[in-house]
């Protein structure tokens, strides 16, 4: 294991995410204060409560997934695409490193880099409402686990669009609507039963239904429902990426 | 550029006689490459690179250069056949097989946003190798990038982008370095200055790769020197004996009186007329003629005596690099 390569490049990552530190951080908490105006103090005046839950309390899981996912997605799909876009990547393919250390490097920043913008939310989010997390310890896993999962997805992306536009597709026509769709804002069994149906096939679901479930008890699928769904994106992501290393798809003429 | 300070380590004393024939460092057997889009860009190679010695590999744009020093340092997969890398095979035992190998790239890329500093300190990483700062620095003032270590990428010249490229593959203290076009848009006092570099890397150990459309470069750089066109190499061979070897020389004679035509008593060499029959031009091969052309320069001069033909002066001209390579290529086509 040549663990100082992975150090470098997962250091190398981070420096360069320090140096945009403002978009990196300062960005993502206004839009989820907006969030907190908007569905928070105007919507949420009308709804009372959700299953117990103020309204305002009731979305903070939901936002943090909603940011958990989509800075995951685009983060690690930049740190990738970038290089091949440069044309710097020659280094990497050429240094004595297994494909395995090249994601731990690249995913494990881009990882880690989304959970601390997961945890700066729940700071931000404390700031408007009263929050309480009954199961912290799966809270976190909840998160990490979110995190590496999409951020592998982010990779698969990075390595697969060969232009900006196609590097901002997916996220934009599937990652978006599914976030939005997935019970961020509302609690499943608020939509109609034909629409509650449809809902379940949105795997998005599972994971804000779990990561509420961590912090309010409530869920609107079982919890182990939404373990299951997260080992299978996490299984099948890992699976791909190991397809694309073999075959050197778009990497490796 | 300093000259006490090498750049690269341990040095180890490099056999001058190729008679002894070590090992060699890389060896190439069978390699071909098909691109996805059909086209056939290397067709079985075998080549040896030996130990320490300077490389030079020529040939016109699009031979398939860069495609096989990308396949050995494993940016390229090869569709056949295989590389070993100091008896580590380049596919199979990638880790070691690359860990002794720096690549200069021949296309010029830059983390735009980063320092020198950095970027150059980044490589060293990658190739699994502890921080070393006083080796980085040595390597900087090599390639007098030390003032330009603080400066971002994005704010260098070409040629000094370039010398950051060099500097990043000499950053993990590799024994043998690629270099592919290593001197295009770099200018001629900086280019002297990169082969010093090249120079002082051979005397510690260094085995160098390079690829250059500067015939003048290979001629004055390169121990031996390797044509590929086509994806084929078409020739290896020392360069001092290429370039005895291979070069046609010309014999020209300027003649007293300008004649009209051959004489016939003069048809069985392959005598040409120039500027209006004042110059008359012999050429020959100094490969066939080998060790015996004195023996037949002297008879043709004997025979032009006799045929009455009064010369004010002679001189010869053996071809360069350049003419040897062009006729190469141009015969394949
Ligand atoms: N990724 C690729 N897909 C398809 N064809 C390619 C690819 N890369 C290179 N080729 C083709 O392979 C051939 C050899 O290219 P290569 O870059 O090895 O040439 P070269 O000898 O380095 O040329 P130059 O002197 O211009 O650098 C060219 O015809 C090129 O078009
Ligand atoms: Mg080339």
């Amino acid at each position: 294991m040549n663990l100082q390569a992975v150090r470098s490049i997962y250091f190398f990552e981070m420096a360069r995410a320090g140096r945009t530190l403002l978009q990196s951080l300062i960005s993502p908490v206004i839009s989820t204060s907006l969030y907190f105006v908007v569905f928070g103090a105007a919507i949420g005046s009308r709804i009372q409560e959700v299953e117990g839950v103020s309204y305002g309390a009731f979305i903070v899981p939901g936002l943090i997934m909603l940011m958990l996912l989509t800075q995951s997605v685009s983060n690690a799909s930049f740190g990738i695409f970038f290089p091949k876009f440069t044309g710097t990547i020659y280094e990497v393919l050429s240094a004595p490193i297994s494909y395995f250390e090249i994601v731990l490097g690249y995913v494990g920043a881009a990882a880690s880099k989304s959970a601390i913008l997961g945890l700066v939310i729940l700071g931000t989010a404390n700031f408007f409402v009263d929050l309480h997390i009954q199961h912290p310890f799966m809270m976190l896993l909840f998160l990490l686990l979110t995190a590496i999962t999409f951020s592998l997805l982010g990779f698969i992306i990075g390595i697969w669009a060969d232009s900006f536009e196609k590097l901002q597709l997916v996220p934009l026509l599937i990652i978006t609507p599914l976030t939005f769709l997935g019970g961020s804002f509302y609690a499943i069994d608020m939509l109609p039963p034909f629409w509650q149906a449809v809902t379940l096939a949105n795997p998005v679901v599972y994971l804000v239904s779990g990561f509420r479930w961590s912090f309010y008890g409530i869920s609107d699928v079982s919890v182990v429902a939404s373990l299951v769904m997260i080992g299978v994106f996490l299984a099948v992501s890992l699976a791909v990426i190991s397809w694309i290393f073999r075959t050197g798809y778009r990497l490796r003429p | 550029m300093s000259h006490e300070t090498p750049i690269a380590p341990e040095p180890t004393p490099r056999t001058e006689t190729p008679a002894a024939r070590p090992s060699p460092v890389i060896a190439i057997s069978g390699l071909s490459k098909r691109y996805d889009s059909g086209f056939s860009a290397l067709k079985q190679i075998d080549l040896e690179i030996q130990r320490g010695e300077i490389f030079a590999l020529l040939g016109p744009n699009g031979a398939g250069k860069t495609t096989l020093i990308s396949i050995i340092c494993g940016l390229v997969n090869a569709t056949g056949g295989s590389v070993t890398v100091d008896g580590h095979d380049s596919v199979t035992d990638y880790r070691a097989a690359r860990a002794k190998i720096g690549l200069v790239p021949q296309e010029l890329t830059s983390d735009a946003f980063e320092t020198v500093w950095n970027t150059v300190r980044f490589s060293r990483g990658l190739f699994g190798k502890a921080p070393n700062d006083t080796h980085i620095e040595r390597v900087l003032k090599a390639l007098s990038l030390w003032d330009k270590r603080k400066n971002k990428l994005i704010t260098l010249s070409g040629g000094m982008k370039r010398r950051v490229l060099i500097a990043k593959a000499l950053a993990h203290e590799p024994e043998i370095l690629f270099l592919d076009e290593p001197t295009a848009g770099v200018d001629v006092e900086l280019r002297r200055d990169m082969w010093e570099v090249v120079r002082e890397l051979r005397n510690s150990g260094v085995t160098i790769i390079l690829t250059t459309h500067y015939i003048e470069e290979a001629e004055e750089m390169a121990d031996r020197i390797g044509v590929i066109n086509g994806g084929e190499i078409v020739l290896v061979r020392e360069k001092a004996t290429l370039m005895r070897q291979l070069g046609s020389k010309q014999l020209t004679l300027h003649l007293q009186t300008p004649l009209a035509s051959v004489p016939p008593a003069l048809a069985h060499y392959p005598l040409t007329l120039a500027e209006n029959g004042n110059v008359l031009v012999y050429t020959y091969d100094a490969s066939e003629a080998g060790d015996s052309d004195h023996v037949s320069i002297s008879a043709l001069i004997n025979e032009i005596e006799a045929a009455g033909i009064r010369f004010k002066d002679l001189h010869t001209k053996q071809s360069s690099l350049e003419d040897i390579f062009v006729n190469l290529v141009r015969e394949r086509q």
